[in-house]
């Protein structure tokens, strides 16, 4: 096994060519930027497009475009553009059409700043633009992460027919670490519903109008049909030494690397602390949440917003235990033995 | 005409319609028809219905998937020229007809039709400028004539409030890149044999790959004017026009310019692959050098090298088999001219990459040393630029050496290696790497490959210097 030193947005981008994306469309903004430079270097020595957008309004509706001529396509943001891209999600999801987005979080709100946060949560898991709909997304925790999701993307996207969403944050991309790439190129099949400019495709319509309301909430039915057999197969976590945890951090993205460092220094001070680190949060990993919080154990949630998550694991947990919150946010993050400390005092208030 | 008649391109009988199948949704006198009628025409003409695919816009034509027999996309408001890039992108040999409203391309899409415009993109754009939004029922348009009524303008369109009528036939002309650019109307038997060539003109321009070609057609909204559909047309030949020229802008049909594809050729799978794999993985010797988990941290100013130096670092860890995680210092830290970067190598997969408690300090400047002098760990390292750094350290539990690295680096003739030497001491003085393996994965750390002797030159005089001097720690600690 052949690995090479990658940063985690370079990652994602070997990741797509590797995952058979043909078409990547960006717009600059930090700090999803890398990802941008990163393609527009490897897309087109690779004989793929790389085209730089004039807005992240435009950037959705390429992609829109080139998803319907049936190619794997891509592109990568942060928060403002995200917003920006909401109506042309919304399309896609209405008019079935697969895509792929990574989105490194920024904090905000407005203009906020460049460092890491975990506040796009709402806005990314729950949708983004309006109608009922949903992305898949995927939280990595590293570079390699970065490379195997975004890989793996493609064909989530195609199978579902929905965005997938890479949810990763500043630290995600920055980090570089050996990655594994592979060795096989995905390429995808040739889609029934697509049009290839052929007499094959020709009946084929791109649209996401039902003008009866039985039609089109037949049409929401059949997404929400979707949805539930994404929840079905695609969920995924890490536990990590929860089995016999009396505290079980639960967090994504880099927290969850912080809270595996304070699981071990938490274990070597003899408190059994666990994590159940999120790969998946949509569909959220919400009976692996439950099965600890139907053990009484504490459950913590690190995150780097104002609680968006933990909503999440409170509704998965139906209330049946202690959840504490551990919230930073306008880009500051817990150290290790922050985590360490905060959950120290926890348990000890607990005892009392 | 609420009928469209026969072309092989739109179908006869519309089963995407629920409700009445035998007639379209647009009213009686309505331009669309007319024009979509042409389109259909010249699709047939040119034989490209099997690669045609139309765009149909939010406004009035919304449906007109309901008609066409050929790729349907429904696009959001004002996108098209996006969504036609997409598909072109794609699909280079396929049709692509915009057909765009004017609050669809003059007000909401306007960022979108300009640009492709200056990209030259291969689309066919039809602009119908009926001067109204006509679908939510007669709003003031960009294309509203000054003093016309409309639900938004109950008093009139007024200049110093609502900007004068935009003509964009004239906007698009004044770019470079388009192949065509036209006005027509369809208010009259002679301005619709124009129109109808015009039509024809601009799929066949995109057919022979000639560019952008953007036309737009004066079109009656008889509904949202409140007149009959004589009137309408009488509105367009007498007022319309006075505003909006008929006229051929563009036409370099005969530069016959056809656009070239400067693009890469297509890499296969192995090409691809060892596009990615790069020659940038170094050689792996599988044998950990440590036991457990170690933090390095290099910190000083642009320009030291002090990633490259991480890079090194880390890819001679990964040489020897182990875990490794690199996080530089961020955003708009990097500006003020400070950089560094945390190695950790571990036998195990990494938790945390963040600089928390560094074992090693590699402090290349005086303030980084400051900085991040009290962060190491107890029993730690502490190793000093001792070129730019004479300040004193204040702990006496840590092992401190100092090394002339930005001398070292200069005498060597690449100032920005200063970095090399400081990570090659630590592999002296540490198990972290080796020194073999670290010059073995030179190679693949270095930008600039042409200074890969003259670097590892520097490493060899930099490895002499701290095997002779380095016996005992050699920095005053000033404690
Ligand atoms: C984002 C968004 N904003 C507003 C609308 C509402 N809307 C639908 S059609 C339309 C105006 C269309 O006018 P025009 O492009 O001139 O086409 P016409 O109907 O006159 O043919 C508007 C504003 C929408 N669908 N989407
Ligand atoms: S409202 Fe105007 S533009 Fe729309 S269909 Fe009727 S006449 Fe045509």
């Amino acid at each position: 096994m052949q690995k090479r030193l990658v940063k985690g947005n370079e990652a994602a981008v070997l990741g797509a060519l590797m995952g058979g994306c043909t078409h990547f469309f960006g717009y600059p903004i930090t700090p999803a930027s890398e990802i941008a430079h990163a393609a527009a270097y490897y897309f087109t020595k690779a004989g793929r497009t790389f085209l730089q957008a004039e807005s992240e309004v435009s950037v959705i509706n390429m992609l829109y475009g080139a998803s319907s001529a049936g190619a794997r396509v891509m592109s990568a943001s942060s928060g403002p553009g995200i917003a920006l891209m909401g109506e042309g999600l919304s399309y896609l999801a209405g008019s079935r059409l697969p895509c792929v987005l990574i989105d490194m979080q920024r904090a905000g709100p407005g203009l906020g700043n460049i460092w890491p946060e975990q506040s796009d949560y709402n806005m990314v898991v729950k949708g983004g633009g309006h109608g009922n709909y949903k992305n898949i997304v995927l939280s990595p925790d590293g570079a390699q992460e970065m490379f195997d999701f975004t890989r793996a993307a493609f064909s989530y996207a195609d199978e579902y027919r929905m965005s997938v969403i890479i949810l990763g944050d500043a630290y995600i991309g920055q980090i570089m670490e050996p990655v594994d790439i592979g060795s096989t190129v995905d390429h995808g099949k040739r889609k029934d519903w697509a049009l290839y400019a052929d007499e094959e495709s020709r009946e084929n319509l791109i649209t996401s109008i039902f003008m009866k309301p039985s039609s089109q909430g037949q049409h929401n039915r059949e997404l929400q049909q979707t949805y539930r057999r994404v929840e079905k197969e695609l969920v995924d976590w890490e536990e990590i030494e929860t089995e016999d945890a009396s505290v079980i951090f639960i967090a994504y993205g880099i927290v969850s690397r912080i809270c595996r460092s304070a699981v071990a220094l938490l274990r070597k001070a003899g408190l059994r602390a666990g994590l159940l680190r999120l790969k998946t949060l949509f569909p959220f990993p919400s009976e692996a949440v439950l099965n600890h919080a139907k053990r009484k154990v504490t459950i913590i949630v690190v995150e780097l917003s104002n609680g968006q998550m933990c909503q999440d694991v409170r509704a998965a947990a139906q209330y049946s235990t202690r959840i504490i919150e551990l919230l930073k946010m306008g880009g500051e993050i817990p150290s290790v033995e922050e985590v360490v400390s905060f959950t120290q005092k926890t348990v000890l208030r607990s005892a009392h | 005409m609420n009928t469209i008649e026969t072309s092989s391109v739109l179908y006869t009988h519309y089963e995407r319609k629920e409700g009445n199948q035998q007639t379209t949704h647009y009213c009686p006198g309505c331009g669309h028809g007319v024009i979509q009628k042409m389109i259909a025409s010249a699709i047939e003409e040119l034989g490209v219905q099997n690669r045609a695919i139309f765009l149909s816009p939010v406004g009035c034509s919304v449906f007109s998937y309901y008609y066409y027999d050929t790729g349907n996309i429904q696009c959001s408001h004002g996108r098209a020229p996006a969504v036609g890039t997409g598909v072109k992108r794609v699909l280079p040999d396929s049709v692509v007809v915009c057909y765009q409203g004017d609050g669809d391309l003059a007000g909401i899409g306007m960022t979108e039709i300009i640009h492709a415009a200056n990209r030259g993109e291969q689309l066919t754009v039809f602009f119908i400028n009926n001067a109204t939004y006509g679908m939510t029922g007669g709003q003031m348009a960009p294309t509203t004539l000054l003093h016309e009524k409309t639900l938004t303008t109950p008093f009139g369109r007024e200049s110093e409030r609502d900007g004068k009528p935009l003509a964009m036939a004239e906007v698009i002309a004044s770019l470079d890149a388009p192949a065509y650019v036209r006005r027509c109307a369809v208010s009259s038997t002679k301005e619709l044999l124009r129109t109808r060539e015009a039509v024809r003109i601009g799929l066949k321009n995109q057919v022979d790959k000639l560019g952008f070609s953007f036309i737009e057609i004066l079109s009656p909204c008889p509904t949202n004017w409140k007149m009959s559909a004589v009137e309408s047309r009488n509105h367009i030949e007498q007022v319309m026009k006075q505003f909006y020229p008929l006229k051929t802008f563009v036409d370099k049909r005969p530069e016959n310019v056809c656009i070239k594809n400067n693009s890469f050729p297509l890499m296969n799978d192995d090409e691809l692959l060892s596009l990615l794999t790069g020659d940038l993985t170094a050689r792996s010797f599988e044998s950990p050098v440590i036991d457990s988990p170690k933090t390095i941290t290099i910190a000083g100013f642009g320009g030291q090298g002090i990633l490259s130096g991480g890079t090194l670092l880390a890819n001679s860890a990964m040489a020897h088999g182990l875990d490794v995680s690199w996080l530089p210092s961020y955003g708009p830290e990097m500006r003020g001219g400070k950089a560094s970067v945390t190695v950790i190598v571990s036998d195990s997969s990494i938790p945390s990459p963040l600089d928390e408690k560094p074992d090693f300090l590699l402090a290349m400047n005086g303030p980084s040393l400051q900085y991040y002098k009290d962060k190491v760990k107890t029993g730690g390292t502490i190793i000093v630029n001792s070129t730019l750094v004479d300040d004193e350290i204040g702990r006496d539990d840590v092992n401190v050496y100092g090394i002339p690295a930005t001398a070292m680096a200069q005498e060597a003739l690449i100032p920005s290696a200063a970095s090399v030497v400081m990570v090659t001491s630590l592999a002296v003085l540490s198990e972290v790497v080796s020194v073999f393996s670290l010059k073995e994965s030179l190679n693949a750390s270095l930008k600039r490959r042409e200074l890969l002797d003259a670097n590892m030159d520097l490493m060899k005089t930099a490895e002499n210097y701290i095997t002779s001097n380095f016996l005992v720690n050699n920095y005053n600690k000033k404690v």
